[in-house]
């Protein structure tokens, strides 16, 4: 069973008397432990697949399976429930919550999936140490540089064990270096943790490093190829 | 599942992060609160004169007066043929075992002159047992004995503003009074007793013997009769049982044939007062009721505060839906926040009560009290505010969409 299925989905918004076709058609396989860039301009579709893969929007055609649960019959709160187990945001804007503290983000969805506070501690540290924070757990995000922050942000994407990381133009925010940094984090949690990561970019050197990379356009997907990575 | 401890953590935080706003926020329900305890302890202090006034005027109390004469279908009122004698007085101590102690009232206005002073005052002629059956204690000198009753002497007790007003600084007892000028001579005086709660003065009196009152001062045409008994039953419980004992007995004595009016009537005093204690209980009541319009009034100005708040915080929202936060999971934190806010404004306002009902008291000089059930009340009800105007914005808050949110700036 694929991890991630979408079968013929498609997201059409009414407005007024149009009908706008956000995404249509589309029908992908995703294996767990791929690595895939999802490119395309933008008004192409992407963000409205990401939105529907990150199970923030239910699509208004086909169907979409995580880990073969049917998304698309589901409550507000199921979503939310599969959003906490099953996967991990990473955003451009690193959205984390300001005035708090480093291991207090990381711990957030872990407040939500009942960890007792004591787990939630132990993990945000461990998950901080994994993405080379050590020492800087009760910095606020406004003491932490941007790679930095995005980094707390993986951490916190990692901390429930979710098998799946989204992450919407993770480096848009941060400069070349930092940015390869960044991926190269990326790529280290595939090899080594077999986690699944999605990678919305219209950066080709960025997509460089994922193994498959899926082109959108139109709201249709105009290629799906393996990348040779540059190792 | 939703975590409570780690949501009320969430909320407090975001308390703490915007103090100036969480103090005035608090602040309306400090007022409200403060307000509704002030009154209510201004309500329940007055209730709490009355029953003072109750204890002065004497616990217990029922009035027997004569009944109305009725000629010719004209009705004359309460005490208008007298039907009531010294002996039945006596009957009513004898056989009724529900009453402690009973003493009859003739009473008439008269002039009394002590040398170049004269006053004018409620002469009441009755018995010793008058003293027993109002609580009232002596200043000086003594009472009439029984002796003295029966043969109706010339000897009177003052009260203690008549005393003041004919003999000023001096002892009266020993001298001698004109009553409508009649020599009386003065035996003692009566203790203070304050006011009625109808604001008579219960000190401007003077106590002679009932049959001297009959024959030197009223000129009764009936010998024996008076205008009204006043008992003393033996307690709160009993007084009803003792209104029961006393009809049976007067009906008894007066030959009332069944299926016929009463010729007397019964005034419980104690119940009288009572009536008065509850209605003063009603207007501090209502006094908290209009003081609870400014607790609504905070209540709202905390759900303003909350709904000011949910926008801001909208990016916060969304990202705590992102992570896996459920439609409770963010009403539950909202509502804890406004919670939070409006319990402790109402601690604060409890204190600011209390201090305002002693500052009351201080100077206005009314007499207040902070009952305990005004204040769990009053704190109960600003929970409820806060939970029920925090709802909305909770509500408001767990609609909003992860995406949008996640985009708001």
């Amino acid at each position: 069973m694929a991890l991630i299925e979408t079968k013929a989905v498609g997201k059409i918004y009414r407005l007024g008397d149009i009908d706008l076709t956000a995404l249509n058609n589309v029908s992908l396989i995703i294996e767990k432990g791929e690595f895939v860039a999802v490119m395309g301009q933008s008004g192409s579709g992407k963000s409205t697949f990401m939105n529907i893969l990150g199970c923030l929007d239910t699509p208004t055609q086909g169907q979409y399976l995580v880990d073969g649960i049917d998304i698309g019959h589901l409550e507000k709160d199921a979503l939310a429930e599969i959003r906490c187990r099953k996967i991990g945001f990473v955003f451009q804007g690193f959205n984390l919550l300001q005035r708090t503290s480093a291991v207090e983000n990381v711990e957030l969805p872990m407040l939500y999936a009942g960890f007792s506070s004591k787990e939630r501690k132990t993990k945000a540290f461990a998950a901080l140490k994994a993405v080379g924070l050590e020492g800087r757990e009760h910095h606020h995000p406004n003491q932490l540089s941007g790679g930095q922050q995005q980094r707390v942000a993986i951490a916190r994407s990692l901390v429930n064990q979710a098998p799946i990381i989204l992450a919407d133009e993770p480096t848009g925010n941060l400069d070349t270096r930092t940015s390869d940094e960044i991926m190269e984090l990326f790529v280290k949690l595939n090899t080594e943790s077999r986690i699944t990561v999605i990678i919305v970019t219209h950066d080709a050197d960025i997509a460089g490093y994922s193994k498959r990379i899926i082109r959108f356009s139109d709201g249709r997907v105009i290629s799906d190829k393996p990348n040779q990575r540059p190792s | 599942m939703i975590n409570i401890p780690a949501t009320i953590k969430i909320s407090l935080r975001a308390l703490r992060v915007n103090k100036m706003r969480s103090a005035l926020t608090m602040l309306g329900i400090i007022i409200g609160v403060s307000t509704v305890i002030t009154m209510l302890a201004v309500g329940s202090g007055a209730s709490q004169q009355i029953s003072q006034q109750i204890t002065s005027v004497g616990s217990n109390l029922i009035m027997i007066l004569s009944g109305s004469s009725n000629a010719g279908g004209v009705r004359q009122g309460s005490g208008s043929q007298p039907t009531l004698t010294i002996n039945d007085t006596d009957a009513i101590i004898r056989d009724c075992p529900a009453v402690l102690d009973a003493a009859p009232v003739l009473n008439g206005v008269c002039q009394i002159v002590y040398s170049n002073q004269n006053w004018s005052t409620n002469v009441v002629g009755t018995t010793p047992n008058m003293l027993v059956v109002r609580d009232w204690p002596i200043a000086s000198g003594r009472i009439f004995t029984p002796d003295e009753v029966k043969s109706a002497v010339k000897v009177c007790l003052l009260g203690k503003t008549v005393a003041d007003n004919l003999f000023g600084g001096i002892d009266p007892v020993g001298h001698i009074v004109r009553i409508k000028k009649v020599p009386f001579k003065v035996i003692g005086v009566l203790d203070t007793k304050g006011q009625t709660p109808t604001g008579q003065d219960q000190d401007d009196t003077i106590y002679v013997p009932v049959t001297t009152a009959q024959k030197k001062l009223f000129g009764n045409t009936l010998p024996g009769m008076v205008r009204m008994i006043m008992v003393k039953g033996k307690s709160t419980d009993d007084l009803s049982d003792a209104e029961k004992q006393i009809t049976e007995l007067l009906r008894q004595r007066h030959r009332i044939p069944l299926k016929t009016d009463n010729d007397f009537n019964l005034r419980n005093l104690t119940q009288m007062m009572q009536t008065a204690q509850q209605s003063a209980q009603v207007m501090g009541l209502l006094l908290g009721a209009i003081a609870s319009v400014s607790l609504l009034v905070g209540g709202i100005g905390i759900m303003n505060i909350m709904l000011v708040s949910v926008t801001e915080r909208t990016r916060e929202i969304g990202i705590r839906m992102a992570v896996g936060a459920k439609t409770w999971d963010i009403r539950l934190q909202f509502i804890i926040e406004a919670l939070t806010l409006s319990l402790i404004g109402g601690i604060i306002g409890i204190i600011l009560g209390i201090g305002g009902s002693q500052l009351i008291s201080n100077i206005a000089g009314w007499s207040t009290m902070v009952s305990l059930s005004s204040i769990l009340i009053s704190f109960s009800f600003s929970g409820l505010v806060g939970i029920g105007f925090g709802f909305y914005p909770a509500f408001k808050a767990s609609l909003l969409n992860p995406i949008d949110a996640l985009r708001y700036e």
